[in-house]
């Protein structure tokens, strides 16, 4: 036990020796893994902030039902007792035409448009919110409400978050696909680092071999190597996502200023951190591992 | 593959020889034959040398003990264990029970003379403050304690030997095996060399020494130690003093 924990910090003694005595080469190879690892792990915290937009809104699908401008206060009766009998529709709201007018000379810049028409162009409205998230109910509600007298016009909301929900799908598969091909990059860069250590230190391999080293004990120098740049590769990752979010958060903040929103762009959690840490340092051990099973057999001592 | 005749310890002697060799020979790829049917055992804390002219097999040999080497055919036996039918994985350690030194002596130059000696000691996990206090004994015994800092290519060629000799011992072999430990040098070193391997095999240690120098061979032949004589691959006679 005390033998195998010697073993252990020699290994690590002996693996930091080596980073240090080529630093800049070091350097460069953590670098390279780090700017690798940004891209999909950037793609991702946007993916993340994109979802925390769509996600209010894909979580309360609405419907709006605009009626005719003749329609009578029967008609209207006629709507709100359909939707008391529909399953489908969980709460209604009744926006009458004037109050509809109202809220929107409060949003800014409509007033002057809105004070220049000579009478109110808005229909009263119901606001629908539905019960469940399946299109197919909302839209044989849509269509039963759509039949009833002086309806003008049925608006399913669930289209656009529809459409918006593929999108992030579609972006999510990007992400995965080019996160997978940095991941192989960063499995062939360890790799090859691996290979060029093994082959400047044969003479060490070689000669420990002769006096009693277990295959073990030479692999596990190499092993740490490939853990270590990928974890620092990820460090770097994570620094420069960090760098990059709050010099976009600068713009951002003004922009969503703007909208009178105080919208910021929010970094990855702790545990994410370090799950991609965790991540980043297992395809370091993988490049090593694979590199090391490939090369360390071919230096037998003779 | 074992013959189990070979296998078991041989009957005359009560205790198990250090090593034994029978009927090995070695075939490299290719077909050439560098030891044909050898068969010697050697008793523990004995000295035995090795004598022939270069290509008669003597390095051949020594590589058999440690396994850097397989037989081809025979079975090859240190303190009993059978090395020639040994698994990969319980090779390493068999080297920590030999103490080797080469004909190329095969130093690290990226590293002190200190920390050349230091390493068997690293790789078999020994605790550092103990390792660094052994590795600095064998360097005393050598009498090269006050070069412990120099890097192994600026030590003179003799330096280099005892250095070589200092790994050897830092982890106190039971065998001892050299590979023409004095080659390169001239007599004067040469006479210091032997006399270290004489040390060891005064306390004890079984010392096989791989040699072509008929000189030094027939000093200690006087002596007392047992020489093989190796031609073509044959062990052709066995000279005993004793």
């Amino acid at each position: 036990m005390r033998a195998w924990f010697h073993q252990h910090v020699q290994s690590f003694r002996t693996t930091w020796v080596r980073l240090a005595q080529s630093p800049l080469s070091s350097a460069l190879n953590v670098l390279v893994i780090g700017v690798a690892l940004a891209l999909p792990l950037g793609a991702y915290a946007l993916l993340i902030n994109m979802q925390r937009i769509a996600g209010p809104l894909a979580a309360a699908p609405e419907m709006s039902v605009f009626m005719a401008a003749d329609a009578a206060p029967a008609d209207i009766a006629a709507v709100a007792t359909a939707l008391k009998a529909a399953p489908a529709a969980a709460k209604s709201r009744f926006v009458p035409r004037d109050q509809a007018l109202a809220e929107l000379k409060k949003a800014e810049g409509m007033g002057d448009i809105l004070a220049s028409l000579q009478s109110n162009p808005l229909p009263d409205a119901y606001v629908i919110e539905l019960a469940g998230k399946d299109p197919l109910a909302a839209e044989a509600l849509g269509r039963d409400l759509a039949k009833l007298p002086k309806v003008a016009h049925v608006q399913l909301d669930s289209a656009f978050i529809r459409r918006l929900d593929a999108l992030l799908g579609l972006a999510r598969i990007a992400v995965f696909v080019l996160a997978s091909l940095l991941s192989v990059g960063l499995v062939a860069v360890t790799f090859n680092t691996i290979r060029l250590q093994i082959l400047t230190l044969r003479d060490e391999i070689e000669v420990s071999k002769l006096i009693g080293a277990t295959n073990a004990f030479i692999r596990r120098p190499f092993f740490y190597l490939g853990i270590l740049q990928g974890g620092l590769g990820g460090v770097t990752a994570l620094a420069i996502l960090a760098l990059a979010g709050w010099l976009m958060n600068v713009e951002i903040a003004r922009l969503a200023a703007t909208y009178g929103s105080d919208f910021h762009l929010q970094s990855l959690r702790w545990g994410d951190a370090a799950s991609f840490l965790v991540f980043a340092a297992g395809l370091g051990w993988t490049g090593a591992y694979l590199s090391v099973s490939k090369h360390l057999w071919q230096i037998e001592p003779r | 593959m074992a013959d189990p005749k070979t296998a078991s310890p041989a009957p005359a002697a009560a205790q198990t020889p250090a090593i034994s060799f029978s009927n090995v020979s070695k075939r490299y790829p290719g077909g050439y034959e560098a030891l044909t049917a050898v068969s010697f055992d050697v008793a523990p804390g004995e000295l035995v040398f090795i004598s022939g002219h270069s290509g008669a097999g003597k390095s051949t040999l020594l590589k058999l003990v440690p396994a850097i080497e397989r037989a081809s055919a025979g079975t090859v036996l240190v303190n009993g264990q059978n090395v020639s039918a040994m698994k990969r994985g319980a090779i390493p350690y068999l080297r920590r029970n030999l103490g080797l030194i080469f004909q190329d002596q095969k130093l690290l130059n990226d590293r002190s003379a200190f920390d050349n000696v230091l390493l068997p000691l690293q790789l078999s996990g020994s605790a550092p403050a103990e390792a660094a206090r052994r590795a600095r004994a064998a360097l005393d015994k050598v009498g090269l304690l006050a070069r412990e800092k120099a890097i192994p290519i600026t030590l003179s060629g003799g330096e280099q030997q005892r250095l070589c000799i200092a790994r050897a011992i830092v982890n106190r072999p039971g065998v001892l095996l050299a590979d023409e430990p004095t080659a390169s040098l001239d007599a004067e070193y040469a006479a210091e060399i032997m006399a270290m391997f004489k040390s060891f095999h005064d306390v004890g240690v079984t010392v096989l020494i791989a040699t072509h120098d008929r000189a030094l061979i027939e000093q200690h032949r006087a002596q007392g130690a047992r020489v093989l004589h190796l031609d073509h691959g044959r062990l052709a006679a066995e000279g005993v003093g004793a």
